[in-house]
């Protein structure tokens, strides 16, 4: 069976540390050295009981590693481009982002128009795409969880589309749809479904049986048995299928506009390589990672919204 | 048949045999299976887990089909489950995403939403929650209450389908022996003013004998089968505290004690 629970790569990492830092701890050397760090705890307590209301120390636990990491990375960055070369500084990209966004609407024509254009084209294209999905992949998801019958005819089905990459149903697109928007809409489509119809099915297989018994019990209509038992103890799985989804959708659109063209944050990334501006795409992966993220967030807000307590 | 006899058999359980097809293979839960309960009788099924009583509840409640046998109820042969015979599930079985009030309408839906009026339906709702004491809770969600008054919600809800039958599945099981003795002591209550027939699952020897007028007594499985039929014949209303001392409860209580653990012990030496 497919998990609708996804570890993230860190969370793995994190474990496989700890695991190795069991193994260090057993030896001597490591025991003599972790000694002389303990004094300073008090040190930190005394400051917590001066001040209560504000705990600084978790403050600064949360705030630091983040700010630490960013740090690391534009001082790799700088030190790697300090002889120069083709590669912009950080300060370079920096000066050319500002002059970007100080006219995120500008249009100069249908090839030249400003950034915000181009996130918003492609937000679109994403909307679009990933919205047919969600009509088609969480109704599929629902027939294939609570039909047996469905779920071994489709499931083979599955399996073999799933990993095919998205740059393999472009040209689909492109033969059947004879233009450039619809079949990168398409792409998006085909690609973020299937997280949907997974994690939807799975979560209607997982609804518990106790759940079920009580709707037949109560003698409940389907529509009732729907509404009110299947739909509610879904959705937290469906909102980690809309989540994967969304987030599979924004990786595809940056490789589906670089191949189709237009108007748009993939087909930016390409043309700003036809100039040589390379400090524009460093701040196209930033916009990218950036939009991601605040997709992410917004249906992560949005699943804890919606989740219950058992 | 006369109605007396209707009223003598309101459940009936004739030659009910059970097996189960799983992967391993089959499984003999039940055989040779034959219960009558009388209208407004308080029956019990008591045995070792595994015994396969929740197993008959389940049949009687409509869950599950015999493989051979039939079940009556008020002479009508049981084929799915239905609203006249109201059920408590083990572990509540509460919608975590509803209020206790949206759980209990829910069902009051379900039996009278055809022919009354919403303001009826939610009167009835909120009088079943009274009921059992939980007319304070309308508007909380199960994870916000304790687990004794989840169960109370549980057994609202099941009365609330006004069932001719009610089916408790070791309703108690899960709760502190405090909290289980004061639900016991309020479902004697709530059963003595409602009338209501009830069949009740438990591995408590007290609960058992303290509640019912007849105890089931069921042999180990796999293919068990009712060993012992106990009438207890002490008055109504009972009195946990008075009755630790009568002769007749303490007798009850050593039939009960003796069947399970002298002559169907053999579960426990096993796992000893």
């Amino acid at each position: 069976m497919v998990s609708a629970v996804f570890h993230s790569p860190l969370a793995s990492r994190q474990r496989a540390q700890d695991t190795r830092g069991d193994g260090a701890a057993r030896s001597p050397v490591r025991a003599e050295v972790s000694k002389p760090a303990r004094p300073s705890i008090p040190q930190d307590e005394r400051v917590s009981v001066r001040r209560p209301t504000i705990d600084t120390r978790a403050i600064w636990l949360a705030l630091l590693p983040p700010v630490i990491g960013f740090a690391l990375l534009v001082g790799v960055w700088a030190l790697l481009t300090k002889t120069g070369g083709a590669f912009p500084t950080p300060t370079e990209t920096l000066v050319s982002a500002q002059k970007l966004f100080a006219h995120p609407f500008y249009r100069n024509g249908p090839n030249d128009q400003g950034i915000g254009w181009n996130i918003l084209f492609s937000l679109e294209r994403v909307g679009v795409g990933f919205g047919l999905a969600a009509l088609v992949g969480i109704p599929l998801g629902f027939v294939i969880g609570r039909f047996a019958f469905a779920s071994r005819m489709v499931n083979p089905l599955i399996s073999l589309l799933r990993p095919v990459s998205p740059l393999a149903w472009l040209p689909i697109g492109l033969l059947v749809f004879k233009a450039a928007n619809p079949a990168a809409i398409w792409t998006i489509f085909i690609c973020s479904i299937w997280p949907m119809v997974i994690n939807t099915a799975v979560g209607v297989q997982r609804v518990p049986e106790d759940y079920l018994n009580v709707a037949r019990v109560l003698k409940l209509s389907e529509w009732k048995v729907i509404t009110k038992i299947l739909l509610p103890a879904v959705l937290p799985y469906m909102l980690t299928g809309v989540r994967l989804s969304v987030g599979t959708a924004w990786l595809v659109i940056v490789a589906a506009e670089m191949l189709t063209g237009g108007v748009g944050i993939g087909f930016w990334v390409w043309d700003e390589w036809n100039n040589l501006n390379v400090a524009h795409i460093l701040i196209a992966i930033f916009i990218i990672g950036i939009v991601g993220l605040l997709l992410e967030q917004l249906l992560v807000g949005i699943a804890k919204r919606f989740s219950y307590d058992e | 048949m006369t109605n007396d006899t209707a009223a003598r058999d309101f459940i009936k359980v004739e030659n009910v045999e059970m097996v189960f097809s799983t992967r391993k293979g089959s499984f003999h839960a039940l055989r040779d299976i034959n219960l009558g309960v009388t209208q407004g009788e308080f029956v019990t099924l008591i045995g070792h887990s595994g015994c396969g009583k929740s197993t008959l509840l389940n049949l009687i409640a409509g869950l599950l089909k015999p493989t051979s046998g039939v079940l009556l109820c008020d002479r009508r042969e049981i084929a799915a489950p239905g609203p006249e015979r109201g059920v408590v599930f083990q572990n509540h079985s509460l919608l975590p995403w509803l209020t206790c009030f949206d759980n209990v309408l829910l069902a009051v839906e379900s039996v009278f939403g055809g022919r009354e009026m919403k303001r009826k339906l939610a009167e009835r709702t909120e009088a079943a929650l009274v009921l059992v004491g939980m007319g304070h809770a309308l508007d909380k969600r199960p994870h916000e209450i304790s687990g004794g008054m989840k169960q109370r919600v549980g057994i609202a809800r099941a009365l609330a389908m006004e069932p001719k039958v009610l089916l408790l599945d070791e309703p108690f099981g899960a709760l502190d022996a405090l909290t289980r003795a004061r639900l016991q002591d309020e479902l004697l209550k709530i059963v003595a003013r409602t009338k209501s027939t009830v069949l009740m699952v438990t591995h408590d020897v007290d609960e058992a004998v303290l509640l019912s007028d007849r105890i089931v007594m069921m042999t180990n499985g796999p293919a068990a089968t009712i060993g012992e039929i106990l009438s207890v014949v002490l008055p109504r209303p009972r009195e946990r505290v008075e009755l630790a001392e009568d002769a007749d409860y303490v007798h009850c209580r050593k039939a009960v004690l003796d069947f399970l653990y002298r002559r169907q012990a053999h579960v426990e030496r096993a796992a000893a």
